[in-house]
């Protein structure tokens, strides 16, 4: 297992373009951080994000966890490329009669996923424990490590949308079409809703279909946390709006995209294995 | 002898076109194998099945008496198909030692194989700085990273100027007179005969000849002859100016001519000096010609 990384690591790490982008994602996960320092200081109206609450315990495992998926989309580019790349370089055909097989190959390439997935993780984790321990109201450490689902979820994911990456890089072999399908197959969910919700059935059983497609299941896992601000419900509470999200995260919704993600492994070796290099 | 590949019956079809039709054939540890064949008669496809890379029809072939599965035995191999393909942003040395990895063996001989090559003062040089003499080279010195017990070249000197081709065939022998068991693929009658001893000579994907080279470009055929009186016959065929290289097997005598020579008139000869025959057959290998002539028609 370990070499099976390693192998990854020197064809990543060598690669100019590949190492620019994992760090910059790295550099931009950190920059989360920053959004503490936004403050609006005009005469009489004095903001500071800081103090509005975000940065509270157990909400701000919600907050960052879903501003820090955002920036997946640096990854997805080096995942769906190193998986593209092999094609176009023929390297993958010289991997394997070197002496790798066609399931180390793609064990190979769900490690690296799975290894990203969980720094993003543990990097997450820790800014915003950090961010948290300077700014939170609550320091309780019941409180502190409540609601810690959504660093899984935020696990869970990646490793997901990383996977589908994957599976797009061997499916379509060049990364920019790879990257337009990514794009395309977004679109495609959203009409596929729309067409159910409109002509087949009602817009509620439409909604649940929808969260069994394979980006929704993933967006789906931590709902947009801005609406759970205690300044927007009271500006909600005021218009006389009522906001009733279920923002935690469900086991199932897991598991839809634990299933996902055994489908894109399975099938992008299924793929790899019938086809002929 | 040890075997280190055999082929049974293999088929690949791409469709309706059936690139290799139920070949078969062994390769036996120590000699340099060609496969012989113009453009498009399967070569590459059967390399590619026993190197992994493209999925059988029907058929088998096993590495090593089949003791291990076919990724580990590739380990054990050296092989080089087609066009050089390495990581274009890395150097020769970062190239080799991904290659150590994956063969899982240790690093140390980077530098020795890249000597054997004369690659060394590039080392450090990106692999899409190279030319496509350095890129064979360089697949040559990667192909040699674990010592192989067989080195598998596909047309390796395809597409060089003769100056590459000339470096490429040095490196070829030398590697040869080391006792490593070669398999070349080629559409060079040429290259073929110049490296290896025996050859595999395939059309359409069906196999034409398989044996020794020397058995192959005899061009006056050869008697296979039976008979009780055996001693006597060979006698008889080594003192005959006649006849080259006589060979015995099982009870089988096949002799090679010099020159034109009828059956009927070997037939009286032998009458003459009372030796009987049992079986007399006369064949005639005009399989270079065949060869030539089916290059022809496929030139491009």
């Amino acid at each position: 297992m370990i070499r099976l990384l390693q192998i990854e690591f020197i064809k990543l790490w060598n690669n100019r373009t590949s190492k620019i982008l994992i760090i910059s994602y790295f550099v931009l996960l950190t920059s989360i951080a920053l959004v503490a320092a936004i403050k609006f200081d005009i005469g009489p109206v004095k903001f500071h994000l800081a103090e509005q609450g975000i940065f509270n315990f157990p909400y701000i495992w919600h907050f960052n966890s879903f501003v820090a998926a955002i920036f997946k989309l640096f990854l997805a580019i080096v995942i769906v490329s190193m998986m593209a790349n092999e094609y176009s370089n023929k390297t993958i055909k010289q991997n394997l009669i070197d002496g790798l097989s066609k399931k180390e190959f793609i064990l190979s390439k769900f490690l690296t996923v799975v290894s990203f997935a969980l720094i993003s993780t543990v990097f997450v984790f820790i800014v915003s424990l950090v961010l948290g321990l300077l700014y939170s109201d609550y320091n309780e450490i019941a409180i502190i490590f409540s609601d810690l689902e959504f660093i899984l979820a935020f696990f869970v994911k990646l490793v997901g949308f990383f996977s589908f990456c994957l599976f797009l890089g061997i499916l379509v072999k060049r990364s920019a079409f790879a990257l337009g399908f990514l794009i395309l197959w977004l679109i495609l969910e959203q009409l596929v809703f729309g067409l159910l919700g409109w002509k087949v059935m009602s817009w509620e059983t439409a909604n649940q279909i929808k969260n069994f497609f394979p980006l929704e299941s993933m967006s789906n896992l931590i709902k947009e946390p801005f609406t759970r601000l205690g300044a927007v419900k009271t500006v909600a509470d005021q218009i006389g709006e009522k906001l009733s999200l279920d923002y935690h995260v469900q086991w199932y919704e897991i598991l839809v995209v634990l299933v996902w993600t055994a489908v894109f492994v399975y099938f992008s070796y299924a793929l790899l294995k019938r086809r002929d290099l | 002898m040890q075997t280190i590949l055999s082929v049974n019956n293999l088929t690949k079809k791409f469709g309706a076109l059936t690139a290799v039709k139920d070949l078969s054939f062994q390769i036996e540890k120590g000699n340099v194998y060609g496969i012989l064949g113009p453009n498009g008669s399967g070569k590459s496809t059967t390399l590619g099945i026993v190197l992994n890379v493209v999925n059988r029809t029907s058929g088998t072939f096993s590495w090593f008496d089949g003791a291990t599965s076919t990724h580990d035995a590739l380990k054990k191999v050296g092989a080089i198909i087609e066009r050089p393909n390495f990581y274009p942003y890395m150097t020769a040395v970062q190239n080799l030692k991904l290659v150590c990895k994956i063969k899982e063996v240790s690093d140390d001989k980077v530098e020795e194989k890249l000597e054997l090559v004369g690659l060394l003062e590039r080392k450090d040089s990106k692999f899409r700085t190279y030319s496509l003499g350095m890129k064979q080279r360089l697949a040559i010195a990667s192909a040699l990273l674990n010592d192989p017990e067989i080195l598998i070249l596909d047309e390796p000197t395809n597409g060089l100027d003769p100056q590459g081709i000339h470096q490429i065939r040095e490196i070829i022998k030398k590697i040869a007179s080391q006792g490593t068991t070669i398999l070349l693929a080629s559409h060079l009658l040429d290259e073929v005969e110049k490296v290896c001893s025996h050859v595999v000579i395939l059309r359409k994907g069906e196999k034409l000849y398989s044996g020794r080279v020397d058995g192959m470009l005899a061009s006056h055929g050869f008697f296979e002859l039976k008979t009780s009186q055996e001693e006597a016959l060979l006698k008889y065929l080594q003192g005959n100016a006649s006849f080259g290289e006589i060979k015995v097997e099982s009870g089988l005598i096949t002799a090679f001519l010099r020159e034109e020579m009828k059956a009927e008139d070997l037939n009286k000869a032998l009458f003459e000096k009372e030796i009987l025959l049992s079986h007399l057959v006369k064949r005639k290998e005009s399989l270079e010609e065949q060869f030539l002539t089916l290059t022809k028609t496929q030139t491009n």
